[in-house]
């Protein structure tokens, strides 16, 4: 890279939906110009103001359907009135919206057309029933497919890959596994004041996670519990060159430097090789770890892409940590666990903190951010010395748009 | 004639009502989900819905269209297989329209009776009133060639005296839905002797097809369900009543739905209930009991002056609860109506002087609402009520004889003859009532 490019000044929303206690179906709730809004002025406060910002980012899905509006990039000045009059956009890339923001924003660094990027995520996904909400969603997936689809079309693909991974290599241990991914998602939602899941008082979450799959109700081979939450939330973060960085008086101890980065993308319109692999997500993770000169194994935490519980275990053996087959004892045993040697999703991801679904790209690395500046409270794992690195993988469709980034804390 | 050739055209009398418009739900889903079969799409299907108020019949469509939504949200994998061959729908959204579309253009609203004249099949959910229901049959079945059959929701009129009133030869049955329909698991089923066979066996598969919970009642007055409930509520009154040498009318009603909502761990109390009921159709329901069963004690002058002085409760058309014994906001009783000042007294203004005379509930206590979903709630039941019956509090000893005599209506539907089980009285109370325990128990020996 010609220049070193710096992330600071992390903030997330609460991720509202089902779960939350101040959340009800019926009663009204904020709309998206709030979530902006306090996402962008709780990043622009630690950035020391709108005046030290070059560019703004909006990373959103699917807006125009959920909440009927386009022409995200214009709700940036609406954040401040200092922010009038400069260079904003929206970006898109389904579930890795957010991270295409982290993306844009890093590349506009790089560039040197800006020395501090405002890149924020977004969704309002609660403003219509999870039914009609699975239609929206689909829009992730290509829409010639969506006829033979299931009523829920993302849980139906994912079951698929479930059922595929189930067929090779047994389902006991697979089920297994993913029960015990949705009780590390929920035990560390638990510690995240923000999560959707902060509140969850479910009292055997293996028992809850083990819960038979009916397919007459849901889907075949994952039951609700192995999927991620339907969120409303947004999460902001700067993206900063060193010079962001001082003109924003922020320590490079407050910040993490971002030393690798990928974006890899696959054919919409055909169909996954391998059910039982995610081979975009690998090859995001592995240039990404090239970039940054690093393994996977000197990694201490990950945010990964959890839109369901199976995608959490494939992911494992994407990163080259298992043996096909073998994510799921990988997970089983505790490795991905906040007490393991490579805690993922500590704050909950995408199960346990929530998925707004264009924000949680954002979200993964404000998370990343907090765990290596010591910020992640209740939350807060150790950070080996020798392993002072953290990564987000995000992921839109199934498979199709993958974003990873490899993070080093800055001092 | 088949299941589904009786189920082409069917009529449903009271149709705007609260009980026959849940039932007009059911059938008009049954009889769409019949229609959409692949061999079915060519034949007609039609569903008269006959009430004497054009008003609330307009209302019906928007109830329909609500709950009808509902379903197919709730079904929305066997949807997509039904439509699979319409290339136009395509999102659940898309379908879901379509199937609420294909349900409401069966149904018919009409004022005029004359619209069941071709029904094969007829539910009749109108007033608890028997020389009515036999007047509305007797003209059915003089106009009607299609040897029609009548599925009565009479909750307490004997069906064989319908059958011989209206000389209806067996054709009818009685199947008696709770409310909301679309909601209670649980159908009391009242077969006569002179029930035609092949009724029976289209009752039986048409539960079946709505998931439905069948319990047999013998064919008595009130059967299982008001059997028990109508001698619950004049007990309740007459604890009231007995509490009034302590405290005022208004203090005495709030107590004993207290008792019988908090103490009884059951969903609602006793006076919520029959506001939830109505306590027009209360009243009607004793005087269609009280002389059949030959029982003076089915009677309350309390019920009769509440109706006198048009206190009646019922549901609103939005579901919401009219005030009756009580008022209500946001669904909770907040006073309780005194017929002498002829106002609602607010329950704040008693409810701690109250609450301290009934003295505390049992720490083990647990609302309806945390128990109704454990499965292994016996046990819970057995330890809440040891420990209320080692207290010596006038909550405790209220609550000791309600459920005692509870019991003893039970076991009198049984020595009555109205059931031959015990366990059937317990099926009508829990799943009909949504009681979290049967009243036949040994809760207090």
């Amino acid at each position: 890279m010609n220049r070193k490019i710096y992330m600071a000044a992390g903030y997330n929303t609460v991720s509202l939906g089902t779960g939350r206690k101040e959340f009800h179906p019926k009663k009204p709730r904020p709309g998206i110009e709030h979530y902006i809004k306090e996402a962008g002025q709780g990043t622009l406060k630690m950035l020391g103001g709108a005046k030290n910002v070059d560019e703004g980012v909006v990373g959103n899905f699917m807006a125009g359907r959920f909440v009927k509006q386009a022409h995200l990039g214009v709700f940036i000045p609406m954040i401040d009135e200092g922010l009038r009059h400069k260079p904003s956009l929206r970006v898109e890339g389904a579930c890795a919206s957010g991270g295409l923001a982290l993306i844009t924003g890093i590349k506009s660094v790089l560039a040197g057309t800006a020395d501090t990027v405002l890149s924020l995520g977004v969704e309002v996904q609660n403003s219509v029933k999870a039914i009609y909400g699975a239609d929206i969603l689909a829009g992730a997936g290509w829409f010639q497919k969506r006829k033979e689809g299931h009523a829920y079309f993302f849980p139906g693909q994912f079951s698929e890959r479930a059922g595929a991974y189930w067929e090779k290599y047994g389902k006991d241990k697979a089920r297994k596994a993913h029960a015990t991914w949705f009780r590390n998602a929920i035990e560390n939602a638990r510690l995240c004041p923000t999560a959707q899941e902060y509140h969850n008082k479910m009292p055997d979450l293996i028992d809850v996670g083990m819960m038979e799959p009916n397919p007459r109700s849901f889907t075949p081979c994952l039951n609700v519990f192995d999927c991620s939450k339907v969120s409303d939330g947004a999460s902001a973060i700067g993206i900063l060159s060193e010079e962001g960085l001082k003109r924003s008086g922020i320590a490079k101890s407050e910040a993490v430097e971002v030393i690798g980065f990928a974006l890899k993308t696959d054919n919409i319109t055909e169909d996954p090789e391998d059910l039982t692999k995610l081979k975009t997500v690998q090859l995001a993770a592995e240039a990404a770890l090239e970039m940054a000169g690093i393994k996977a194994q000197d990694v201490a935490t990950f945010e990964v892409h959890d839109c369901f519980t199976i995608a959490g275990v494939l992911t494992t053996e994407a990163l080259g940590f298992a043996k096909p087959g073998e994510g799921a004892d990988f997970v089983i045993e505790g490795n991905t666990s906040r007490h393991g040697k490579y805690p993922m999703n500590t704050t909950g991801g995408l199960i346990g903190w929530g998925h707004p679904t264009g924000a949680t790209g954002v979200h993964q690395a404000v998370t990343i951010w907090e765990q290596l500046t010591g910020k992640a409270g209740e939350a807060q794992i150790e950070i080996p010395r020798d392993r002072p690195y953290g990564m987000t993988i995000n992921m839109g469709g199934d498979d199709k748009t993958v974003v990873a980034i490899v993070y080093k804390k800055a001092e | 004639m088949n299941y589904e050739q009786k189920l082409q055209n069917v009529t449903v009398l009271g149709a705007a009502g609260k009980m026959g418009s849940g039932i007009l739900l059911l059938t008009a889903v049954e009889m769409a989900d019949l229609q959409l079969k692949p061999e079915n799409r060519t034949k007609t299907f039609a569903l008269n819905a006959i009430d004497v108020s054009p008003a609330a019949l307009t209302g019906l469509y928007g109830y329909l269209k609500t709950q009808v939504r509902k379903v197919a949200e709730k079904k929305m994998n066997a949807l997509r297989e039904v439509y699979k061959d319409r290339s136009d729908l395509i999102e659940n959204g898309e379908i879901i329209e379509q199937y609420i579309d294909d349900v409401l253009k069966i149904v018919h609203t009409s004022t005029s009776l004359e619209s069941s004249y071709n029904s094969g099949l007829i539910f009749e959910a109108i007033v608890e009133d028997s020389a009515l229901k036999v007047k509305l049959i007797k003209q059915i079945l003089a106009n009607n060639n299609n040897d029609p059959w009548f599925f009565t929701n009479t909750s307490s009129v004997p069906i064989s005296e319908l059958d011989m009133d209206a000389d209806i030869n067996g054709k009818i049955i009685g199947f008696h839905f709770y409310n909301p329909p679309a909601v209670q698991k649980l159908v009391e089923l009242i077969v006569t002797d002179n029930t035609k066979q092949e009724v029976i066996d289209f009752a039986m598969e048409y539960a079946k097809r709505l998931r439905k919970i069948i319990v047999p009642s013998n064919d008595k007055a009130g059967f299982i369900g008001n059997g028990h409930f109508m001698r619950d509520i004049i007990f309740g009154i007459k604890q009231a009543q007995s509490l009034m040498d302590k405290m005022s009318f208004v203090e005495a009603i709030y107590a004993v739905n207290r008792i019988s909502q908090d103490f009884m761990v059951r969903p609602m109390g006793i006076f919520q209930l029959m506001d939830y009921v109505g306590l027009d159709v209360c009243q009607k329901i004793m005087l269609v009991m009280r002389p059949r069963l030959n029982d003076d004690e089915l009677h309350s002058e309390l019920i009769d002056q509440l109706n006198s002085l048009d206190v009646k409760g019922g549901q609103n058309s939005d579901g919401s609860q009219k005030p009756g014994s009580l008022d209500y906001a946001k669904g909770r009783p907040v006073s309780v109506y005194d017929p002498k000042k002829k106002d609602y007294i607010a329950i704040e203004s008693f409810q701690q002087k109250v609450d301290d005379m009934l003295g505390a509930l049992p720490t083990s206590f647990k609302p309806w609402k945390a128990i109704i979903g454990n499965k292994s709630r016996d046990k819970f039941f057995v330890d809440y009520f040891n420990e209320l019956k080692s207290m010596d509090t006038l909550g405790s000893t209220l609550t000791k004889d309600y459920v005692l005599n509870s019991k003893n209506i039970g076991l009198k539907l049984v020595s009555d003859g109205v059931t031959d089980k015990e366990e059937h009285v317990n099926t009508v109370m829990l799943t009909g009532f949504f009681h979290a325990y049967g009243p036949i128990n040994n809760y207090f020996g």
